[in-house]
């Protein structure tokens, strides 16, 4: 069990990696945006990961908050920040 | 159900909100509330219930319209289908993330749902757009249409095999949710096609 | 070590490995509906899994009743937040056309009144 979590603690760091890179290079904020949805949802697997090695259950709340708080950022961002978009490419 | 004297009123194109108290909303938020709080207790009920009517009250949505009837057979086609697309789908779109000096040509193809209900059109974008691989851009209520973003088309054989597939999705839901009636009108609007 | 020990690791492992793929789709894709697409993985079917394989851990109702509410909040909200961007996204002209081989919103949309464009 042990390995197996620490093999998923591997992958997911290489991928927050990648989706941060991502979010560095954008190029518009509607790329960072989908970017931050992926790196919530990797944050999220990390956290229960963690719950998962030392079955507790303290973190669980925060899964909820996070995926709440993710769904509200990236509304507005879509809603109100997109317009800065226009004129670029992709 | 409600309390609103014009809700009588709504029967126009956009439902207007109303102020009534809609059962179904406050069960949901009541079991979200103790779902949150961990525990089944009569004070985590209660105090859920006070939250709800608050919530009601405060932020009134338009009722949601549901004459149909859940039926059993359909839903556990639609969940048991939702997931295998949901995997074959998650596949599909990692072999294409995966594949090396590969550009995916994608398309955005126009869906015309043959029911005309608010629900079933939302249930169906919801389920599309979960599903990897098929993205709702644009919805338009006053036809039933969908507009999606498919991945990795080739040619004109895979947009088709794209528009069927919602298609099917669509056929789900209205077989899981509708009434006899709504079911009647959805096959016969189907033999048109 | 169990049979729902090893369950939990494997479903642990498939989500991880989905979280992999989507982030090295995020990067490769060429444009932001492709990268939506990527996206969607982790947040659908990574997530679900990686709830399951903690809840097989974790085995206590009151935790398993959080985890069922984090997988109905994110599968109600993703949804939409892919909406709200694709449509953001298609409106302010991010699309790239010489990534589609049809696109029938376009037209569609030009042959609406112009002022009805855009709008449910």
């Amino acid at each position: 069990m042990i390995a197996v979590i620490w093999v998923c603690a591997a992958m997911l760091s290489v991928a927050a990696f990648l989706v941060l890179t991502r979010m560095a290079t954008g190029p518009t904020m509607l790329n960072r945006v989908v970017a931050m949805d992926v790196l919530i949802a990797i944050v999220v697997a990390g956290l229960g990961l963690e719950a998962a090695l030392n079955r507790h259950a303290t973190t669980l709340p925060i899964l909820v908050v996070l995926s709440l708080v993710g769904f509200v950022g990236s509304v507005s961002v879509a809603r109100f920040a997109a317009h800065d978009d226009k004129g670029e490419n992709t | 159900m409600t309390v609103d004297p014009h809700s009588s009123e709504s029967s126009g194109h956009v439902p207007e909100r109303h102020n009534g108290v809609q059962w179904p909303m406050l069960i949901g938020l009541t079991v979200v509330w103790v779902l949150l709080w961990g525990g089944l207790t009569v004070s985590n009920v209660l105090s859920g219930l006070v939250v709800a009517v608050i919530v009601t009250l405060v932020f009134p949505l338009p009722p949601i319209v549901f004459t149909g009837r859940l039926r059993v057979r359909g839903l556990a086609v639609l969940i048991g289908w939702f997931v295998v697309d949901l995997v074959v789908a998650s596949a599909q779109v990692a072999v294409q993330a995966l594949r090396i000096r590969h550009r995916p040509l994608n398309a955005v193809i126009q869906v015309d749902l043959r029911s005309r209900s608010d629900l079933y059109l939302t249930v169906t974008a919801e389920l599309l757009s979960l599903v990897p691989g098929s993205l709702v851009v644009e919805a338009r209520r006053s036809t039933s249409t969908l507009f999606l973003h498919v991945l990795g088309v080739r040619d004109e054989s895979d947009v088709e095999a794209a528009r069927r597939r919602a298609l099917r999705q669509e056929g789900r839901v209205v077989r899981a949710l509708a009434s006899d009636e709504e079911l009647a009108a959805y096959r016969s609007e189907g033999v048109g096609r | 070590m169990n049979i729902a020990d090893v369950v939990s690791a494997a479903c642990l492992l498939a989500g991880c490995t989905l979280s992999l793929i989507a982030a090295i789709g995020l990067v490769r894709f060429p444009d932001l509906f492709s990268r939506m697409h990527a996206g969607t993985k982790p947040q659908v079917l990574g997530l679900l899994l990686v709830l399951v394989g903690v809840g097989l851990r974790l085995r206590d109702w009151t935790d398993i009743g959080m985890l069922l509410a984090v997988a109905m909040f994110q599968l109600l909200t993703a949804p939409v937040a892919a909406h709200m961007i694709g449509r953001a996204a298609y409106q302010g002209g991010a699309v790239r056309q010489d990534t589609l081989l049809v696109d029938e919103l376009t037209s569609a949309l030009e042959a609406d009144d112009p002022g009805q464009s855009g709008r449910t």
